[in-house]
Parts: structure tokens; C-alpha cells; sequence
């Protein structure tokens, strides 16, 4: 596949308050149709780098930000931030379906919630085609009309990124998705993951090392708010060019 | 025995026995009112204007029920509390959107403070008030101006339970909406407002209860009628205004427990319904 950088991150900082920045000057290019990973030790920045990238940091005030970040030649900061999440979809930590909604009106949401009119049959199609591609539609084409708070916490994390989906983004930004399910359901959200990418980049938050090596391409070690080092999952792991990154990883602080 | 299986069986006693102990008035005032007020519940009682204290002293001399019921005060409550409850309903959950959306602002903490003010005003201060803004320059005591007083009760009631409720959303929920692409308004309107709706609606219920049974300002802005009157502009007459009249009326006195039932058992219904929504 033709690889291209698809976001590109300039000279990026985020100050929670006055001079004293949660994330430090960062650079880096993110490649179309891969995974990329972003580890380090909790504190370090890697989720406020995150929610950057969508621009959903702004709900909180007080929050500073230098630099551009660049989806396809364009910096997301001089758009709408609607336009910007629309292309740059989120799965957060706790899944989250909307608990006023049925499974059914959860997938279509980002249309509901943008104002866009769909005819029956093409919402239909919708629904049924992202709940396909994250392998929910067998286990509740019966239930549709339920409420989405009745499927368990892997199934709920599914169908978020099923609504995530459905408003076809470039990139898909997971924050955690996989901390607050179990083992059986952590691996099929992996497996997702890994076919998904062939449709969408994705980047991922995790505290778990070994998602990191299982899932991405490529992976950002953050510490104290600094990239440290950036390289493909297998280089990083097996080859650090720095020191913090080799004691990170082989355990030595966390 | 082991010491600690007896002193847990003891607070166990205690927590049963002080529960007992707080449930005794609710269910000797229940009583109290069905067994004093059971009496004059018939058909008339909810569709005839109550008669005038002739008649109801007639009736008592001959050991009869008092004919007549409390119709104008069931029509003038509904009168009263129904527009009160429309106008209070929209403007209640916008602000408490606006408290919980600009939660830092300081307009939202002046908000916030009269909020509170209004809520701890005696309401017949409330009466007063809008006797002076209301009744006076429309020179007529009216059930304008009785909506008017208990809309301004109403009202902080509802903002700080909207506001409550959604604050007890997770935050992710809202999060969510944003990051799909939505306004912050659709946001509010197709997710976290249908999310608190139980909450919001327990809100409602319970400033509904509570202020249909209010007294105080309503002497001060509806007065009083005899009769039933479909006129807003006009003098009216309320349930609990009632009870309040058939006191000061010795020929009356079995029609106050027979109208404090029917508010007590509306204000019950409201409270179980309250409670159902809450639990969604």
C-alpha cells in the first residue's frame, strides 16, 4: 500500500497552566494505515498528546497550545473542530455508548448528532456494515433496538468503535480501549485493531507493553512530557537508542 | 457468643429499632387523615363547589355529611400549578445547563447564589412580593399571579436538579458526543439531556408536589372564590387554600380532613412517581 505520512505533528506543546507544559515540543509524522502506539510512564503526556489530535482538549479551559498538527497538509487548529473530529474519530478508555440509545441509534449518532437526514434503508446499511467490520452484527442483529448499556464492557467498547466508524474518519484515536475489559475481550478488540487498519490509522494509548509490540507498526516512548524516541514497535523494543527507553522498557521504572 | 456477633446484632437492633421510630409519625399522620377525612370523599366531593356554611352547619345539626365538595379549589390549583409548571419546566433546565456548562463563570455563580437565595425565601415573603408586582398593578388578586409565585418557586428546584443530574453523567458521555462531531448543543440535546431525563424529571415531580400544597403566598395572590372560576385574571381558589379556609369556619371542620386527604394522596402519588422515574 502507497504510505504517505497522513498527520503530521509540528513543534506540538500543551500547557495545562502557564509554563509548565504537559506535553514538550514534539515532532513527528504519522503514516497512513498503520498503527501507531504511544507507551511510557503514567503522567508522561501520552493522553494529552491524544486528545490533541482531535482537538478535545479545548472543552476544558485554560489549556495552551503551540505548534500545528497537520492532517493531510492541513492544520486541524485553523478548521472547525467539528470538520477535524468528524475526520479524527475517539474510543476512550471506559466504553461509553450512549445510554439513552439503542445499539441501532448508537452506530448512527455521529449523523444524528452532525443533523444529517438518512433514508431508512441506507441507515440500515450503515448499521449493519460497522457493526460487521467490528464482528458485533451476529451477536445482536436480534437485540438492535436495545439499549447499548446491556451489552457487556467488550461488547459496549465494540460498538463504540462501531459508531466511531460509521462516519468513515481517517484516523481513529484510542485512548486505553482495552483497560477496563477483561482478557478474552482485550484480544478481540486487538484483532479488530489489527484488520481495521487496512480502512483507517490508527493511534493507541496503552500502558500495556506487550499490546504495543502485538498491535503497532510503530511506537512513541513519551516521558515528562518529551518524545523520547520514536521507531518502528520492533527497533524501540529491541534496540532503544536511549537509556530512559531501554529502563522503561525492561521495567526498571514504570 | 463471640463479643463481636453480639455487638453487631445490637447496631443491628438499634438501626431497626431508630428506623421504626421515624416511620411511626408518616404512618400516624396517614392515618390520622384517612380516618378523619374518609368520611366526606364521595362523588360530590370532587364535583361540587363547597356549599356555604349554612347549609354545612344544617347538615352537621341533622348528623349528615356536608354537601358539596371542593370542586373551585381542585379547578384553581390545576389553573394555578399547571402554567407554573410549563413555564418553569424550560426555563429550570436551561439554566441549570447554563450552571452546568459555564460552571466557572461568574454569572453562573451569581446564578447560583440567587438560585439558592430564592430557595431559602419563606414563601410568604414570596406572596408579598408578587402581591406588590402582581396583584397591585393588575388590581385584582388573580390565579396570574398565584402561577406567578409558584413559578418563582418552582424554579430553583428545577435548575439545581438539572444541573445535579447531569453533573452526575460521566464526563466521557459528553466527550463522546464531541469527539462524533456533534455541537455542543445537539450534544446537550440528544445525549445528556435524555441521559439525566429521570433525574431531571424527579426535579419536576418533586417541585410540583411541593408546591401544590403551599398556602401562605396564595392568600397573598389568589384570595379565595366560592365558586369555580376558568379565568385567570380573576380571584381563585386552591386545595390547600381550602384547608386553610374550612379552619377558620367551625361548621367546616370535617371538609379539612377530607381535603388535606386528597392533597396528601396527590403529593404521595407525585413522591412514588418521583421515585420511579429516578430509578429509571
Amino acid at each position: 500500500m502507497n504510505q504517505y505520512p497522513i498527520m503530521k505533528i509540528k513543534n506540538l506543546s500543551v500547557e495545562y497552566a502557564k509554563g509548565k507544559p504537559a506535553v514538550k515540543n514534539i515532532n513527528a509524522e504519522i503514516m497512513n494505515h498503520t498503527v501507531t502506539a504511544i507507551i511510557g510512564p503514567s503522567g508522561c503526556g501520552k493522553s494529552t498528546l491524544l486528545r490533541a489530535m482531535n482537538r478535545i482538549h479545548e472543552l476544558y479551559d485554560n489549556i495552551n497550545v503551540t505548534g500545528e498538527i497537520l492532517l493531510d497538509e492541513e492544520n486541524i487548529f485553523r478548521k472547525s473542530p467539528i470538520i477535524v473530529r468528524r475526520k479524527i474519530g475517539m474510543v476512550f478508555q471506559r466504553p461509553n455508548p450512549f445510554p439513552n440509545m439503542s445499539i441501532y441509534e448508537n452506530v448512527l449518532s455521529g449523523y444524528t448528532l452532525n443533523g444529517i437526514k438518512l433514508k431508512k434503508s441506507t441507515k440500515n446499511e450503515i448499521v449493519q456494515t460497522n457493526l460487521e467490520s467490528v464482528g458485533l452484527w451476529d451477536e445482536v442483529k436480534e437485540s438492535l433496538q436495545k439499549k447499548g448499556t446491556f451489552l457487556s464492557g467488550g461488547q459496549q467498547q465494540r460498538l463504540c468503535i462501531a459508531r466511531a466508524l460509521a462516519l468513515r474518519p481517517q484516523v481513529l484515536l484510542m485512548d486505553e480501549p482495552t483497560s477496563a475489559l477483561d482478557p478474552i475481550a482485550t484480544k478481540k478488540i486487538e484483532e479488530l485493531i489489527l484488520q481495521l487498519k487496512n480502512r483507517v490509522t490508527i493511534v493507541v494509548v496503552t500502558h500495556n507493553m506487550q499490546q504495543a509490540t502485538r498491535l503497532a507498526d510503530s511506537s512513541m516512548f513519551m516521558y515528562l512530557g518529551e518524545l523520547i524516541e520514536y521507531l518502528p514497535t520492533y527497533e524501540l523494543f529491541n534496540n532503544p537508542k536511549n537509556k530512559k527507553t531501554q529502563d522503561y522498557i525492561s521495567g526498571n521504572f514504570s | 457468643m463471640n463479643v463481636r456477633i453480639i455487638k453487631d446484632k445490637m447496631m443491628h437492633a438499634g438501626v431497626v429499632f431508630v428506623t421504626l421510630c421515624t416511620l411511626v409519625p408518616l404512618f400516624a399522620i396517614i392515618y390520622s387523615v384517612v380516618a378523619k377525612g374518609i368520611g366526606q370523599i364521595n362523588w360530590d366531593f370532587f364535583t361540587k363547589v363547597t356549599p356555604n356554611s349554612m347549609e354545612a352547619m344544617l347538615a352537621v345539626a341533622e348528623g349528615k355529611v356536608i354537601p358539596g365538595g371542593v370542586l373551585q379549589g381542585i379547578v384553581g390549583t390545576l389553573l394555578i400549578v399547571l402554567p407554573a409548571t410549563f413555564a418553569a419546566v424550560p426555563f429550570g433546565i436551561g439554566g441549570g445547563i447554563y450552571l452546568y456548562e459555564k460552571d466557572n463563570s461568574r454569572l453562573a455563580a451569581v446564578l447560583r447564589m440567587i438560585v439558592d437565595m430564592i430557595q431559602g425565601l419563606p414563601s410568604i415573603i414570596l406572596g408579598i412580593i408578587v402581591y406588590l408586582w402582581v396583584v397591585v398593578p393588575m388590581k385584582s388578586y388573580s390565579a396570574i399571579a398565584g402561577s406567578v409565585a409558584m413559578f418563582i418557586m418552582m424554579l430553583p428546584m428545577i435548575v439545581r436538579s438539572t444541573e445535579e443530574t447531569l453533573r452526575m453523567l460521566p464526563n466521557n458521555l459528553r466527550e463522546a458526543g464531541l469527539t462524533l462531531g456533534g455541537t455542543n448543543f445537539r450534544v446537550m440535546m440528544r445525549v445528556m439531556l435524555p441521559s439525566a431525563f429521570g433525574g431531571t424529571a424527579t426535579g419536576i415531580l418533586l417541585a410540583v408536589s411541593r408546591v401544590i400544597g403551599e398556602t401562605a403566598p396564595l392568600t397573598l395572590t389568589i384570595l379565595g372564590s366560592a365558586n369555580v372560576c376558568y379565568d385567570p385574571r380573576e380571584p381563585n381558589s386552591a386545595v390547600s387554600l381550602l384547608i386553610w379556609e374550612f379552619y377558620n369556619d367551625p361548621n367546616m371542620q370535617s371538609l379539612i380532613w377530607s381535603a388535606a386527604l386528597l392533597l396528601l394522596v396527590i403529593v404521595l402519588l407525585l413522591n412514588l412517581l418521583a421515585k420511579k422515574l429516578s430509578k429509571g
